[in-house]
């Protein structure tokens, strides 16, 4: 992997510390930016982003979260779809004012701007996060990934049968109110294409941004020198209370923030063990694993990858062959658990190793010593 | 006696049944466990799986009928003819046992050596493929499995306790059949870890692999067995739930208790994963029983893992467990 280029010499400190020390990558960061923000918008209709580009954006923040987690402190965690029905929740109460009863006396708060409510959700999904996170101290490996089952069921039941989380609907669902950012909706029934899409955008470059440099930072290092071995990382000096539970921290919130944004602005009603069932927690785990542990790009790989392969194998198999839905959906899972496989013996570190190999071989091309 | 009393004795003998259940899963992961240290998690879809072959091949189906329906635009589904159960059973085993030799060759064999965590992982992908090539080979509809085992209330049972509490216990027959049944596979595996040539070469594999490939033991047979041995119980489990509820995808969740139950028990004890599945089975029983109707009820769903999650925090090895030593 290459950190510095021969040649490209840094004069400042500023300079030195920059997110993306080589030029070339820091060229394609803003050219990615520039197309995402100034170009796609005009470009989509709500097919694309319906089944495309809002299932990828919401799911790169949830699997950023988890790689945190996963990828760079090593705590496997399978409780990700109960993280995010708590942001999905939370996002809710927040959105809809929160309500408090004392003595008979309702004393609800007002509804809070969307935006806010959603960072909000992640705080409280933080919380819950570290709650959970708190074994992780005693317990280790696969022993911790069980634990963590519990978060998804405990969670799950918890808003099937507390009303107030719902706000006592009949049905037992949730369902997002028309919300506005700065007089556009982004969340109800009227919203438009660009609007949603920008919306998480926005969510999506921040936690990425955070990402990066927390995990190149002082308290990345720490994570990564707990996954590498524990107990030799707390001989120097790191504390494992501090850095594991950090690192569930600041995973819950990304994985909040997905799943507020997962119920507001893409789904609109949400039943909470269809959303965020089980089967949620390791779509995200694959999406890990497929773009590759511990990498930030890799997050964004590997939600594309599982996001655009359902739609493709759908297009090709239902659209093009005409075979029933169902058989497609069952392929779908035997081609994911056959790459899950594939890649943990061929390339354990995923799409994320794949594109760095194919880009090193490239820079030297065709003078390869 | 009085009523609640009566009642929470009812709830605790269905909980033990139940807990029978639980250990019987529980017992195919501490198999493979102890052997390779690989941590299962497909355990529950090979129970899924194997039952569901086991319908299929009772009752005569095509496999992939839909796949080969959708490609070559045929209609064929049954073979047409109706096994009985017994050769069934033995087909499925067959099966189980190529199933096993494949998934040695073509997935753990090239992951030798690999941390735990990575092999964990690689076994949630192999679950994950075999539901979907179960649902393609076999169809995903909610099958039904009779292979000939009693069902319903036992009434023996239920007058006896009627004659002395006045109130008559409804314990299922099906439950009571798991219960032998698992008693006697228990039995059986201890019998032949203990005093069986190849059982012995299991044990010395689960102790040391390099050892034991130096005083000339077969590795890769011994984890074929291992891993056929495991789908044997998984097939077993899956009889037992399928006649209770059916052939369905459910049964891989309700598999998936078996982990607190292992948890709880230790990886690596056998009886271990008894006691765990009993301790399971009751306690939950007991909790939807007394504190269930005050939070809304189907108290089920979690209780084992925030047990097992607590429990845990105080004795990570689980109660059976060998203790954890590490060394940097």
């Amino acid at each position: 992997m290459f950190y510095r280029e021969a040649g490209d010499y840094k004069t400042s400190y500023t300079d030195d510390g920059q997110t993306f020390p080589i030029k070339f990558d820091r060229y394609r960061y803003y050219f990615v930016l520039f197309v995402a923000f100034a170009l796609i918008p005009f470009m989509l209709n709500d097919y694309w982003v319906n089944a495309i580009f809002m299932p990828f954006l919401i799911y790169s923040i949830a699997a950023i979260g988890l790689n945190i987690l996963v990828g760079y402190c090593g705590q496997v965690s399978l409780g990700t779809g109960g993280f995010m029905a708590v942001g999905a929740y939370a996002c809710y109460k927040f959105m809809t004012g929160i309500d408090i009863w004392l003595g008979g006396v309702q004393y609800a708060l007002p509804p809070i701007n969307i935006f806010l409510s959603v960072i909000l959700a992640g705080g409280v999904t933080a919380i819950v996060g570290v709650l959970f996170g708190l074994p992780s101290l005693r317990i280790k490996g696969f022993y911790l990934a069980v634990a963590t089952l519990a978060a998804q069921f405990f969670l799950v039941w918890l808003f099937n049968k507390w009303e107030w989380a719902y706000n006592y609907s009949a049905s037992g669902q949730i369902n997002a109110p028309e919300r506005f950012v700065f007089g556009v909706p982004v969340t109800g029934p009227n919203t438009e294409a660009w609007a949603t899409y920008l919306f998480c955008l926005v969510f999506v470059t921040i936690v990425a941004v955070l990402a990066r440099n927390l995990t190149r930072g002082a308290s990345g290092r720490k994570w990564m020198a707990i996954r590498d071995m524990d107990i030799a990382a707390e001989i120097i000096g790191v504390n494992p209370l501090k850095a594991k539970l950090t690192a569930f921290a600041v995973s819950s919130f990304f994985i909040g923030i997905a799943g507020a944004l997962f119920f507001s602005v893409y789904l609109g009603a949400v039943e909470v063990g269809e959303a965020f069932g089980i089967n949620k927690s390791f779509l995200v785990l694959f999406m890990v694993i497929i773009g590759g542990l511990g990498s930030i790009f890799g997050s964004f790989a590997g939600a594309a990858f599982l996001v655009l392969l359902p739609v493709l194998l759908k297009n090709v198999l239902v659209g093009g062959l005409g075979w029933p839905t169902d058989l497609a959906a069952h392929l779908e899972f035997l081609i994911v658990g056959a790459l899950i496989i594939a890649f943990l013996i061929a390339e354990p570190h995923g799409l994320a190793q794949l594109w760095r190999v194919a880009k090193e071989k490239l820079r030297l091309w065709p003078f390869p010593h | 006696m009085s009523d609640q009393l009566v009642y929470a004795m009812e709830v605790f003998l269905n909980g033990l049944m139940a807990g029978v259940l639980y250990a019987l899963v529980a017992l195919g992961f501490v198999l493979i466990y102890k052997a390779s240290g690989i941590f299962n998690y497909a355990q529950g879809v090979m129970a899924l799986f194997s039952a569901a072959t086991l319908v299929g091949i009772m009752k005569g189906q095509v496999p992939f009928s839909h796949l080969i329906n959708a490609i070559f635009d045929t209609d064929v589904h049954h073979f047409g003819w109706h096994l009985p159960a017994l050769a069934g059973i033995l087909l499925a085993a067959a099966f189980m046992v190529l199933l096993a030799w494949m998934v040695q060759k073509f997935v753990f064999r090239h992951l030798v050596g690999q941390e735990p965590i990575i092999l964990f992982m690689a076994t949630i992908g192999l679950a994950y493929f075999l539901e979907g090539f179960s649902d393609l080979m076999w169809g995903s509809e909610i099958k039904k499995l009779d292979v000939g085992l009693p069902q319903g209330i036992n009434l023996w049972i239920d007058e006896t306790t009627f004659n002395i509490f006045d109130y008559g216990f409804f314990i299922d027959n099906l439950d009571i059949v798991a219960t032998v049944i698992a008693a006697i596979l228990v039995f059986a595996l201890v019998l032949f870890s203990q005093y069986t040539k190849q059982g012995r070469a299991m044990r010395a594999v689960a102790d040391d692999h390099q050892a034991a490939l130096s005083v000339g033991i077969n590795l890769n047979f011994i984890w074929v067995m291992v891993w056929s041995l495991a789908g044997f119980v998984a097939l077993v489990a899956g009889i037992m739930w399928g006649t209770k509820s059916g052939v369905q995808f459910s049964l891989s969740l309700i598999a998936l208790k078996a982990l607190p139950v292992l948890m709880l028990g230790g990886f690596t004890s056998i009886p271990g994963a008894i006691v765990g599945g009993l301790i399971i089975g009751v306690g939950e029983k007991l909790f939807e029983f007394a504190i269930g109707p005050m939070v809304g009820g189907a108290t089920e769903n979690w209780f084992a893992y925030v047990l097992a999650l607590i429990f845990l925090v105080f004795r990570p090895q689980g109660l059976f467990g060998e203790k954890i030593i590490e060394r940097v």
